[in-house]
């Protein structure tokens, strides 16, 4: 019995060979196939940016069903175009306006009028007697002070006023491209069960429609899906971006320099070091919160633009550009510290000695010898990092970005809208026609962030090439 | 010659080195301190004004700390301030956004960090530094018009809502799968290669290696990583507003089905980041005690991530003592 033990475990050690055989092949299976589904995971998260892009393109694109009450080829016929060559977009500003003119009641024309007037040098709708008086009044309309409307201004609101064009479905762009005649089938039984009671089966007419298109990239928003377009939010966008680059270059620089250059271990540097890697983990709509209490509430002097004018101040309270700009910039100061050191750090030390042996003082070691070697590390951290802050959402919802501004931002001190906040508005709303908006908005803003982070990938190729 | 002369001149002659004064570096010394200062100074702004904020909210008659703390029903109209089903629904969602991404996103750091050729790595690591950088707003319609849709058709259109836990959950299980990948592979490169060749030597297979020698020796390095992505998945707000809907989950233990209800993931449960941005983009008056309200809830989630991210500095701490 003693013997045996020793002997049993022997044979489990070292298992007879075609035992061996199958555990070795048993191993070398369970090996592949681990390997296959770690390469599985990221293939998933592949498929999945495969996804998401696709959605957004899908949506962007493809077949709209429409009821125009007036037809525009009818329209141009009548003013004595061909209407075969001559599209209503292409008829002039005075037409377009005395189509407006026809078409809409006085007292919509006058509201049109005073959101943004038509003529630099006369008015269309209003007397000039009640216009100099409204203007005079304590709280004059946009038009009394922003410039004449332009021609894609005007044609959208002849399609949305005088066309009165009413997309009452949409497709999507792959259904549409492989099966265009499913959509159609769908709006009749649509037809049939009732859903469309406003209209009749003949007037739908169907035509193919780029949500993503120059027009849409250059209109201001409208609650008409049809002629709806992101420019005041591209030019929101813009303001931040500048904003959060003016404060958070700046300042975040400097103290990664401090840190880097200047800081000996001390408790107050450990401690601001310590809170800046705690500050980078915060949650941006935290951020969002203390822009509201700090730059809308407590500094809304400054952030209504009330201290720098002596009448009325440009906006009524401080839900403005700069108040998120700021808030932005807080958001983005701990990442551009935090690569800013690291580029900082990446300079040898020998630079350093060697301006410092030459008897400059530290600061001209810096300015002359440091930063100019860090400077791309710093610049692509940065363009990373404002890249982030402008598709940041959370934050300008708690700093109050209006959802809903026609006009664009006149300054620093005006109320806004951004392009994230767009989509999150058109994305809320129920109808498909806003979710191919919020779409096409997306784009737009993967296309922004896809510009800036080329250009810090440009940066960073064309100074390192430099530096070797 | 001016005494001033005659003075640099001694100066300089006599050989003294002693410090001049340089009131231009002071200067700008001092200007690189204050900008050191400014991040000190936003951490107690965040916690001056959460906190006041707070405090106002507690002291409303309607509102008791107690009950903040311990009932569960959230109802700001009609006075319910119990806190816990909104961390409920950030809980539901994190937990769902873990369980997508922690596979996920191990696994990938495995392939790429002992797996992968340089040309395999060269064509991953760009795609999730694209997810990375894609906003949450985006992540959200995606969402709403993708992910909700899809599971509507698996599950069943009277099972799952409109807006439900698991779609936003999956959603942001996404979008953290970048960043748990991203930590835990530096954390497996940064185990030793002789331990990886001491298993090869006793003939471990790679799969062997990887499982038994490499992630066990990276796990609190790993583990940081889980952490640092659980503290942004509490914190994402775009995605959990739209996709999970904006009534808080009100329940009652024992009264409510645990499963069907309460844990249920077909269902919309508000989360408190949602809460805070729904309330937010109405017409919010100061002093309102809607307004105090997304404060007090602020101040929670900022404690909750502040917890986290300290946990996890704490295991990365752990990490670097091992191999630095």
């Amino acid at each position: 019995m003693s013997v045996q033990a020793p002997e049993r475990e022997r044979q489990e050690l070292f298992p007879n060979k075609t035992e061996y055989q199958g555990l070795l092949s048993r191993r070398t299976r369970r090996a592949r196939l681990f390997q296959a589904g770690c390469l599985l995971a990221l293939t998933i998260a592949v498929l999945a940016l495969a996804t998401l892009l696709y959605t957004i393109i899908n949506d962007s694109f493809g077949l709209v069903a429409i009821v125009n009450q007036n037809d525009p080829a009818a329209i141009v016929s009548d003013l004595g175009y061909d209407s075969e060559t001559t599209g209503l977009a292409d008829i002039s500003y005075d037409e377009m306006v005395g189509l407006l003119e026809a078409d809409v009641s006085s007292g919509v024309g006058r509201r049109l009028e005073r959101d943004q007037r038509f003529y630099e040098d006369r008015l269309v709708f209003e007397d000039d007697a009640t216009w100099a008086e409204i203007c005079s009044s304590d709280t004059p309309p946009t038009g009394c002070t922003a410039g004449p409307r332009d021609q894609a201004n005007v044609y959208s609101l002849v399609v949305e006023r005088v066309v009165v064009a009413d997309i009452i479905a949409t497709n999507q762009l792959v259904p549409s491209l492989l099966d265009p005649q499913g959509f159609e089938s769908e709006i009749a039984t649509g037809f049939e069960a009732g859903r469309f009671p406003d209209y009749t089966i003949e007037q739908v007419h169907f035509e193919w429609r780029a949500w993503f298109n120059p027009t849409f990239l250059n209109t201001p928003q409208s609650s008409t899906p049809e002629v709806a377009g992101i420019r005041t939010a591209i030019l929101g966008s813009a303001w931040l971006v500048l904003i959060t680059i003016l404060f958070a270059v700046p300042v975040g620089v400097a103290a990664a320099i401090y840190l880097v250059e200047y800081a000996k271990p001390s408790r107050l540097n450990d401690f601001i070091q310590t809170n800046i890697n705690n500050l980078a983990g915060v949650p941006s709509i935290i951020y969002g919160m203390l822009g509201l209490a700090i730059f809308v509430r407590v500094l809304e002097p400054f952030t209504s633009g009330a201290i720098f004018t002596a009448g009325v101040p440009p906006s009524d309270n401080g839900r403005t550009i700069v108040a998120a700009g700021l808030t932005l910039g807080l958001l983005t100061l701990p990442v551009v510290i935090i690569s800013s050191q690291e580029a900082l750090k990446a300079v040898p030390d020998s630079l350093r000695h060697a301006g410092l042996a030459l008897g400059a003082t530290r600061w001209q070691t810096v300015r002359s010898q440091i930063l100019p070697v860090a400077l791309p590390g710093v610049l692509t951290g940065t363009i990373l990092a404002v890249a982030r802050a402008v598709g940041e959402t959370a934050p300008l919802i708690l700093v109050g970005a209006a959802s809903f501004i026609t006009t664009d931002p006149s300054g620093p001190f005006s109320k806004f809208t951004a392009l994230p906040i767009q989509i999150f508005q058109w994305t809320s709303f129920p109808q498909e026609e806003f979710h191919n908006l919020a779409a096409s908005a997306s784009v737009a803003l993967l296309l922004l962030l896809l510009t800036l982070n080329a250009a810090a990938v440009i940066l960073r190729n064309r100074y390192s090439r430099r530096a070797e | 010659m001016t005494t001033d002369q005659q003075v640099e001149q001694k100066g300089r002659g006599s050989g003294s080195f002693k410090k001049r004064a340089r009131p231009g570096e002071l200067a700008v010394r001092a200007f690189l301190l204050v900008a050191g200062l400014v991040s000190i100074a936003t951490t107690i702004g965040i916690v001056y004004e959460l906190g006041k904020e707070s405090l106002l909210f507690f002291q409303d008659e309607r509102v008791s700390v107690i009950d903040f703390l311990t009932t569960t029903i959230w109802q700001p109209g009609v006075g319910g301030f119990g806190i816990w089903p909104l961390v409920l629904g950030t809980m539901l969602i994190s937990i769902v956004a873990m369980l997508v991404a922690v596979p996920i996103g191990l696994a990938s750091a495995i392939y790429l960090s002992e797996y992968a050729s340089r040309r395999v790595r060269g064509f991953f690591k760009p795609v999730l530094e694209v997810l990375v950088g894609i906003p949450t707003v985006v992540y959200g319609f995606f969402a709403l018009t993708f992910m909700t849709p899809l599971l509507r058709s698996v599950f069943g259109v009277n099972i799952v809502g409109f807006f439900n836990v698991l779609s936003a959950g999956m959603v942001v299980g996404i979008l953290i799968v970048p960043l748990i990948s991203s930590l835990a592979e530096d954390a497996l490169r940064a185990v030793p290669d002789s331990l990886r060749q001491a298993a090869y030597a006793l003939g471990a297979s790679k799969l062997e290696v990887s499982t038994r020698v490499v992630v066990p020796a990276a796990l609190s390095g790993i583990a940081a990583g889980f952490v640092v992505a659980m503290s942004r998945a509490v914190g994402e707000t775009m995605v959990v507003t739209i996709a999970a809907g904006a009534s808080p989950r009100n329940f009652a233990i024992g009264q409510d089905s645990l499963f069907g209800y309460i844990l249920n993931p077909f269902q919309g449960a508000q989360a408190m980041t949602g809460y805070v941005a729904i309330t937010a983009s109405g017409d919010l008056g100061y002093n309102t005690i809607d307004y105090n309200s997304i404060f007090a809830i602020g101040l929670t989630l900022f404690f909750m991530t502040l917890g986290l991210n300290s946990l996890s500095r704490r295991f990365v701490n752990r990490f670097r003592q091992k191999y630095e």
